[in-house]
């Protein structure tokens, strides 16, 4: 992601002749509140250092009266106080960079410990052993140390240069009055003209506002070098991604083995008990009664049609064969050719991904193409396939009437379970009254095509 | 009548085999790949072709390919394509050069011999066999078209019959009614949907099949 004024969370382009002069107005404000952040995060630390100060020298030497015991325990509770603070205004710092800087910081902590069973003196050890031997933590104050002495002062260049600069342009007027040299030293701006002042004070102004959104993006890549995750830290949260992940799949996967028994079972296995049961009685009535026995064959063949008609939704649900016979390109095609609403397919595969690639990718549009015919009152769906960088990118879209949403439903939740598991995404765009735009990415390498044998 | 077989499965097409035999075609060649049905279709230059999708040796859609090959070699060929399972996309596929003497079927339609059978003499006389299942998915795709949705429930069922390639006397068998009724339905399907009416059977099962797949 680059940190540029045309970030992707940054201030939209505004119309007119001078749109930095509106960006650099929001970057400044948002200079204000990121240096207040920072100052706000360096005196929680003072607060923090002070408390500790107090705390040590009521446990030294000096007479300990009631008010200096007071003083111990109003410091005890504010060290873990302070503590909290500059995380959470670590947090909101790491929140606005993402969305004011566009330089996204994640966040490195460990998960909180959950014991909900254990008693409040065991929760709140094992909570302040979480908070202080998290390496996070540290590295919090040490923004808020760092930030509070030297970076506060970035944040709040582009505000500072524009006020320098306005306070140029109207010096010359107050000059007189304000800046009267005292007798016998140089005037405040020494043999020069005063209206001097004005060009320079617009000159620092407009500097301040074109290079703000830059020096905002400056000021937050200083504290993603504090506030990011370290390399151990993205390891461990790699970690813990698989191994979710990993978790879900072996789930996923025996969940479908099950369902696949069960409709074994119930389905084609039962039809087949049946037929042969059917066909030993048609085979008792053959001598006595041919037209009951002809009735049972009847029943007996629709019973093999019936079973059979189960089989092939069972394989279309475990591999489609169209899949396997011509790839993702071409059993979306088909997947298309069998929806009740007009769907066009742009599709730009050069080559094959990896089969459980494929398959995840054909299931996930299929299940979202069942979701537009069934809930989105549509009449069209455009699908958009493509390799690019590495990815595999697919795009649904339909102009039914929107407000899909991952968060209830669980057929996208599915889809993203089931992407996450090769490290793919699912983006959703869902307002009210449509249109719904669904994107995928799935990191993949496509295989060469497939040359055809006649 | 002479026919060659294209099958992998040694039960199936040893089944087959003894399927048509039993009612009078004659087999000429039973082949389990499509390189066998290349060489036999030119050696033999049999009335139909009846070939299975899944075809050794990548077991994909080798069959179809082989088909729509044995087709190029000798134009006209009529070929019956046999699916454990149907995709509309083969159907195009299939249909695509639009001169008729198609079929493209699920394999369990040969536990219905006669009905089989009959499917097998419509290919090789230059007839459409398209599967029900083909068809309904197709009627499904066109169920918001305006003018489908005009038609009656009994218009749905002639045209549905006809798009999977049945005469007008097979239709008025299969619907119990007489076959002057059905041609009163065909007529006023073809009016609806603003289709060129045409005598001839074939032509007017792919002008329904054209227009359903468009």
């Amino acid at each position: 992601m680059s940190a540029g004024a045309q970030t992707p969370g940054g201030p939209a382009p505004r119309r007119g002749r001078w749109p930095w002069i509106g960006e650099g107005a929001v970057a400044a404000a948002r200079g204000v509140v990121l240096c207040g952040l920072a100052l706000a995060g360096a005196a929680l630390l003072a607060a923090m250092v002070l408390a500790l100060g107090t705390l040590f020298r009521s446990f030294g030497p000096a007479p300990s009266g009631p008010d200096s015991f007071r003083l111990a325990v109003v410091a005890a509770a504010l060290i873990p106080a302070s503590l909290l603070g500059v995380r959470w205004l670590a947090g909101q710092t790491r929140r606005l960079a993402g969305t004011w800087c566009g330089v996204p910081i994640a966040a490195g902590y460990r998960p909180a410990p959950r014991d909900a069973e254990a008693g409040f003196l065991r929760r709140l050890r094992d909570r302040a052993g979480w908070l202080l031997t998290d390496a996070a933590t540290w590295r919090d104050l040490l923004w808020a140390a760092v930030s509070g002495c030297l970076g506060w002062l970035l944040a709040l260049a582009p505000a500072g240069l524009v006020v320098y600069g306005l306070i140029g342009v109207v010096l010359p007027s107050l000059g007189d009055t304000l800046h009267q040299p005292a007798p016998g030293r140089t005037p405040y701006l020494g043999s020069l003209p005063a209206w001097l002042a004005i060009p320079a004070g617009i000159a620092i102004a407009a500097a301040g506002l074109r290079a703000g959104p830059r020096l905002l993006a400056a000021y937050a890549t200083f504290a993603r070098s504090m506030l990011g995750p370290t390399r151990q830290a993205e390891l461990a949260l790699r970690v813990r991604h698989l191994a979710q992940t990993r978790a879900d799949t072996i789930d996923s996967g025996a969940a479908q083995m099950r369902r696949i028994e069960r409709d074994l079972h119930d389905g084609a296995q039962a039809r087949l008990v049946a037929m042969g049961m059917t066909l030993d009685a048609a085979d008792q009535l053959l001598d006595t009664s041919p037209a009951a026995a002809r009735a049972l064959l009847a029943e007996a063949r629709a019973a093999s049609a019936k079973a059979l008609a189960e089989l092939r939704d069972l394989v279309r649900g475990i591999h489609p064969p169209v899949l396997a016979d011509r790839g993702l390109a071409e059993a979306v095609h088909a997947l298309a050719l069998d929806m009740p609403l007009r769907v066009h397919l742009a599709s730009e595969l050069p080559g094959r991904p990896a089969a459980p690639v494929e398959s995840a990718a054909y299931f996930a549009v299929s299940e979202l193409l069942a979701n537009v015919s069934k809930h989105a009152h549509a009449t069209q769906a455009w699908i958009d396939l493509r390799h690019e960088a590495g990815m595999l990118r697919i795009g649904v879209t339909d102009d039914g009437t929107g407000g899909a949403d991952p968060a209830r439903g669980t057929g996208l939740a599915g889809i993203e379970r089931r992407l996450a598991a090769f490290d793919g995404a699912l983006a959703v765009s869902s307002p009210p009254g449509g249109p719904t735009v669904v994107n995928m990415e799935l990191p993949c390498a496509l295989s060469s095509p497939k040359t055809s044998s006649c | 009548m002479r026919v060659v077989i294209a099958e992998d499965l040694f039960l199936l097409r040893d089944g087959l085999t003894r399927l048509l035999e039993a009612y009078g075609l004659r087999v000429t060649a039973a082949v389990d790949n499509g390189a066998g049905l290349l060489a036999s279709v030119i050696a033999d230059r049999p009335d139909v072709a009846i070939v299975d999708v899944r075809l050794p040796p990548t077991f994909t859609d080798e069959g179809l390919r082989a088909a729509l090959a044995a087709r190029r070699e000798v134009p006209g060929l009529p070929v019956l394509v046999l699916s454990q399972y149907v995709e509309q996309l083969y159907a195009r596929e299939l249909l695509a050069d639009g001169s008729g003497g198609i079929g493209y079927l699920l394999k369990d339609r040969v536990s219905d011999g006669a009905q089989f059978v009959e499917a097998v003499r419509r290919v090789a006389g230059g007839g459409t066999a398209m599967d029900p299942e083909v068809i309904a998915r197709l009627l499904d795709r066109n169920s918001a078209d305006r003018a489908v949705a005009t038609l009656s429930p009994r218009e749905r069922e002639v045209l549905g019959l006809m798009a999977e390639g049945r005469s007008n006397a097979a239709i008025a068998q299969r619907l119990v009614i007489t076959e002057r009724a059905v041609a009163k339905h065909t007529a006023s399907i073809f009016l609806r949907l603003g289709l060129q009416p045409s005598d001839d059977d074939n032509r007017r099962v792919l002008a329904v099949l054209a227009f359903l797949g468009r």
